[in-house]
């Protein structure tokens, strides 16, 4: 009986150079900061106020931070890919052996999907969502809590992976029977399951809570049809995400049993089909796409309307398109695989189902382009990359609904052309919608604008870093040239390969430019200093609070009586400047306490899954038991809420004057 | 402007000049369709999504905020005919474009034989770790990662995996289709030029995929049945001995042929008669369940 499972020290890949640099070099780095918190004794701190918090606001900031740190990892796989396929042509095989080589395009997709896209994404729904409704907090903000962290523990174990043990070699989706034990017994997949099942647990939570928040507490007089169209987004992604990744777990649930238990669901032997787990992954997997992009079509509405100066154009045809694409989403998922021999019927049917998606979708960029037909267009950060999205994603869009047409998929389906596309729609799509809310709500979260010019910078090196990445791509799948290619010996692919190099080395600028970006604003805070809590002239409730919102974030509940309710009182305020302001009668807040359940279930969540994947069952069954027994700790607590005295309300009122007062 | 007109007319001769070999040179029947739709698909699409790229820009430009000649109309946040044009335009393109997919996707259904007064050639294709075998079965002859076929003939392909999935894709002959361990799916395809194309396996399967290419020679008929009759004087026998030897792994395999191939071969395999496995029942193939027949295997009834 081995007490460590399969784990010894030939885990560690001490004789590869390149790994044990980039580990040891991040291990080097996460110890020094956190060297530097204790010694600067943050930690008391950062425990109080963040680890612990259950605020909504905070929550979302930490998804965020999380979601950029893995946009780093991610983009460091992607950059050693694109230096591999630059110069291993003809007989020449790089710099990467196909064992690291096939971690690292797995781990890429892993990383960019589940741990940069989805935290960027729920981490402005936490941020931005109950402000708009003008309320409190979520429905749940323990749960919120828990969710955060399990995404973090599901984050830590895929970076653990780096340096105990391997990633999978079996591409993002992990295919059957590729990814059964009998091709793949190593613990790879093992770390790819845990992961994502821990941190998928985290995001049905949350897609939970923002359903019951969206659903039922809006603030008063918030009808469905004001809500802002942001909320709209993150309800109909909210609503996907209940709805479709049950199906994840599930099935991911069952490749586990396959590998652990001997069962054979997915198993080419004993009557198992491989077939059903591609068909239940994309059942989920398509449906993801939207579940990213629908809130960043969000942000970009908002921000369409504030930068032009006026509301939205077409609220119900967005409210109609989004709703339309939530629903539509969930049935187009066999464009996968139409090269898996489907009948004809088959193959026509979901092909119009996916182009009809494309309808709603051509309907919002038409929507956003008539916000700024009689506006005053102000090109801030945000805007432009507003405009840099609806120029790039109606041309990703178009090699979409190609991809769309069964006879073309054929020639296409797994070459670099739909490498090319899924990066077009998703980087414009997902990634610039994301940048966008993060400079847009950044000075509501801290109080302070974030640097123009460094964002300008940002933004012009991941537009023309993004089309020189990505467009030759397209033209090399033409060609013929398949994704995951470790070498290859065709000569021709190469120019087309080295441009798509200097591409990425261009959005590394970009990156670079980014946190340059963060940088500068933090030194010159003072200057980029917003005091109105409405820096862009906005139209919606977050900005009629103060920035930083108090934990509270209003002092009173806002009533609302139109959409764009802010917007609607700007205009009001005029009207009532001659009458008498009554007089404001403060009343104590109640607001939840803070927990540390999220972090120590997930500090167990953690544990388990590293003993799952290496076999050490009494430690599993430790962290089984540890995460109960904290849960059970929580349940029976006594206090569940502080309440904020009158007083500390007034004065933080009088201390932040704002032009309009609800 | 006019450098920028240059270089966008240089970067698509480069561009389209550099297509040649893939999916925009065909040189078959099914592929010269599938490039047409491509084509067509894009030229109705462009047409849309061209004057909303240049509108998007201009909308931008001119309202912006510097701009004291453009009107300010703040209240202009819903128009009925407006409406009416943003949901009519996408909606005609996707009829169009819809269209052309629904009628393509019957007219080259990979499993419907091709039209032709040349009667097709059969080949069998397994997919191994990680090399290709084609075995010809009315020529009694096989092949390890090359093709040969005669020019102007229909051939007609059956594809099963030994283990993992791969797809098997000759861009420049027709569309891919995947290879399933018990499973077959079929594929149909024809070349109509002289030639030599590269094929491949555009699924990725493992440690050695990035070598699992193969070239197809399309050579005239009384070619090719020179390489049968050639074929079958020399090479190893493909029986189920040597067919466990061709199963273990192996990468980047020089081509080679076999001189014959025992009878049921292909048969087998689609049935996991030779499929090892971890498991401890002795006779892993007793199951041959209906399972193994699936949706992809309708077309050859």
């Amino acid at each position: 009986m081995n007490l460590l499972g399969k784990l010894d020290w030939s885990a560690v890949p001490f004789d590869q150079p390149i790994i044990m640099g980039a580990g040891g070099g991040v291990v080097l780095i996460i110890g020094a900061i956190l060297g530097w918190v204790v010694l600067k004794g943050y930690v008391p701190y950062l425990w109080r106020e963040w680890i612990t918090s259950v605020d909504h606001k905070r929550i979302g900031v930490m998804y965020l931070v999380l979601a950029l740190i893995m946009l780093l990892r991610g983009f460091s796989d992607a950059i050693m890919m694109r230096s591999q396929q630059a110069i291993a042509a003809g007989g020449a095989q790089g710099y990467l052996p196909p064992e690291h080589y096939d971690q690292i395009f797995s781990a890429h997709g892993t990383i960019m999907i589940f741990f940069v896209a989805m935290p960027l994404i729920i981490g402005l729904m936490n941020f931005a969502v109950p402000l708009q409704l003008g309320i409190r907090d979520v429905a749940f903000p323990t749960l919120n809590s828990v969710s955060l962290w399990l995404t973090a523990s599901g984050i830590l174990l895929i970076n653990v992976s780096l340096v105990v043990g391997e990633f999978a070699r079996t591409g993002w989706m992990a295919y059957p029977p590729l990814s059964e034990l009998q091709f793949s017994p190593g613990v790879g997949v093992d770390y790819y399951l845990w992961s994502l099942q821990i941190a998928g647990v985290g995001t049905l939570l949350t897609g939970i809570n923002f359903v019951t928040t969206i659903l039922k507490t809006r603030a008063p007089g918030m009808g469905y049809m004001r809500m802002p169209v942001f909320c709209w987004t993150a309800l109909g992604s909210s609503l996907s995400i209940v709805a479709v990744f049950p199906v994840l777990t599930a099935t991911l649930a069952m490749l586990l049993l396959d590998r652990y238990l001997g069962f054979h669901f997915f198993t080419i032997d004993a009557g198992g089909n491989p077939m059903m787990y591609v068909n239940l992954f994309w059942v989920w997997g398509h449906p993801e796409v939207y579940i990213l992009v629908l809130p960043a079509f969000g942000v970009f509405s908002e921000v369409a309307a504030t930068f032009s100066g006026k509301p939205l154009f077409g609220y119900r045809s967005m409210v109609a398109a989004t709703m339309a694409i939530c629903v539509l989403s969930m049935l187009v998922w066999l464009h996968h695989f139409f090269t898996m021999g489907a009948s004809a019927n088959v193959n026509a049917f979901f092909g119009m189902m996916s182009m009809i998606i494309g309808v709603p979708t051509g309907v919002k960029i038409f929507n956003w382009m008539f916000t700024m037909y009689g506006g005053r267009v102000r090109f801030s950060v945000p805007i432009l990359w507003l405009i840099g999205f609806m120029v790039t994603f109606v041309l990703g869009g178009l090699t979409g609904v190609l991809l769309a047409v069964p006879a073309v998929d054929w020639t296409v389906h797994n070459s670099l052309f739909l490498v090319a596309h899924f990066h077009h729609v998703i980087i414009p799509g997902v990634v610039f919608g994301c940048f966008a809310g993060y400079t847009y709500w950044f000075p509501k979260a801290f109080g302070f604008k974030l640097d123009e010019a460094w964002g300008r910078r940002a933004f012009w090196c991941w537009f023309i870093g993004f089309h020189l990445a990505f467009m030759p791509l397209y033209v090399v799948g033409l060609m013929g040239m398949t994704r995951r290619l470790q070498h290859y010996d065709v000569l021709a692919w190469q120019p087309w390969l080295l441009v798509a190099e200097a591409g990425a080395v261009i959005i590394l600028a970009g990156i670079v430019c980014q946190i340059m970006q963060f940088v500068v604003s933090i030194r010159n805070r003072e200057a980029l200093r917003d005091v109105t809590g409405d820096p862009w002239n906005g139209l919606t409730l977050e900005w009629s609070t103060a920035s930083p919102p108090p934990a509270w974030n209003f002092a009173f509940q806002p009533h609302v009586s139109a959409r764009d309710a802010f917007w609607f009182e700007k205009k009001l305020a005029p009207l009532k400047k001659g009458q008498a302001a009554e007089p404001r009668k403060y009343e104590p807040i109640e607001t939840p306490k803070s927990t540390p359940i999220g972090f120590v279930n997930a500090f167990f969540a953690v544990v388990f899954g590293f003993a799952a994947i290496w076999h050490i069952w009494w430690m599993a069954a430790f962290g089984i038991l540890g995460a109960f027994a904290a849960l059970l700790v929580f349940a029976f607590r006594d206090v569940e809420e502080v309440e904020i005295p009158a007083e500390t309300i007034a004065q933080f009122d009088r201390a932040h004057p704002l032009e309009v007062a609800l | 402007m006019r450098y920028l007109a240059r270089a966008v007319l240089f970067i698509s001769a480069a561009a389209l000049g550099g297509c040649s070999e893939g999916v925009l040179d065909p040189k078959g029947p099914v592929a010269a369709a599938e490039r047409l739709i491509m084509l067509n698909s894009t030229g109705i699409m462009l047409a849309i999504v061209v004057p909303t790229i240049l509108a998007t820009l201009g909308m931008a430009y001119w309202f912006r905020a510097s701009n004291l000649r453009a009107r300010y109309m703040p209240e202009f946040d819903y128009s009925g005919r407006l409406e009416m044009l943003v949901w009519s335009i996408p909606i005609m393109t996707i009829l169009l474009t819809g269209g052309v997919a629904w009628l393509s996707s019957y007219d080259l259904d990979p499993p419907k034989p091709l039209a032709s007064v040349v009667k097709p050639i059969r080949i069998q294709v397994v997919s191994l770790d990680w090399k290709w075998l084609f075995i010809y079965p009315d020529e009694g002859v096989a092949s390890v990662n090359h093709l040969t076929v005669p020019v102007g003939t229909p051939i007609s392909f059956e594809l099963t995996s030994a283990g993992v999935m791969n797809s098997f894709f000759v861009p420049q002959l027709a569309g891919q289709i995947y290879t399933m361990a018990g499973m077959v799916t079929r594929l149909h395809l024809q070349a109509d030029h002289t030639g030599t194309y590269r094929g491949m396996s555009s699924n990725y399967s493992g440690a050695g995929f990035s070598d699992m290419v193969f070239n197809v020679d399309a050579v005239p008929a009384e070619k090719f049945a020179g390489w049968v009759a050639a074929t079958r004087t020399a090479g190893p026998v493909l029986d189920a001995q040597a067919y466990a030897d061709l199963v273990k792994p192996s990468q980047a395999v020089a081509p080679y042929t076999y001189r014959a191939v025992a009878t049921g071969l292909f048969s087998g395999i689609t049935k996991l008669e030779f499929v090892s496995t971890d498991s401890t029942d002795p006779s892993p193939h007793s199951d041959s369940s209906p399972h193994t027949h699936h949706a992809a295997q309708r077309a050859d009834q």
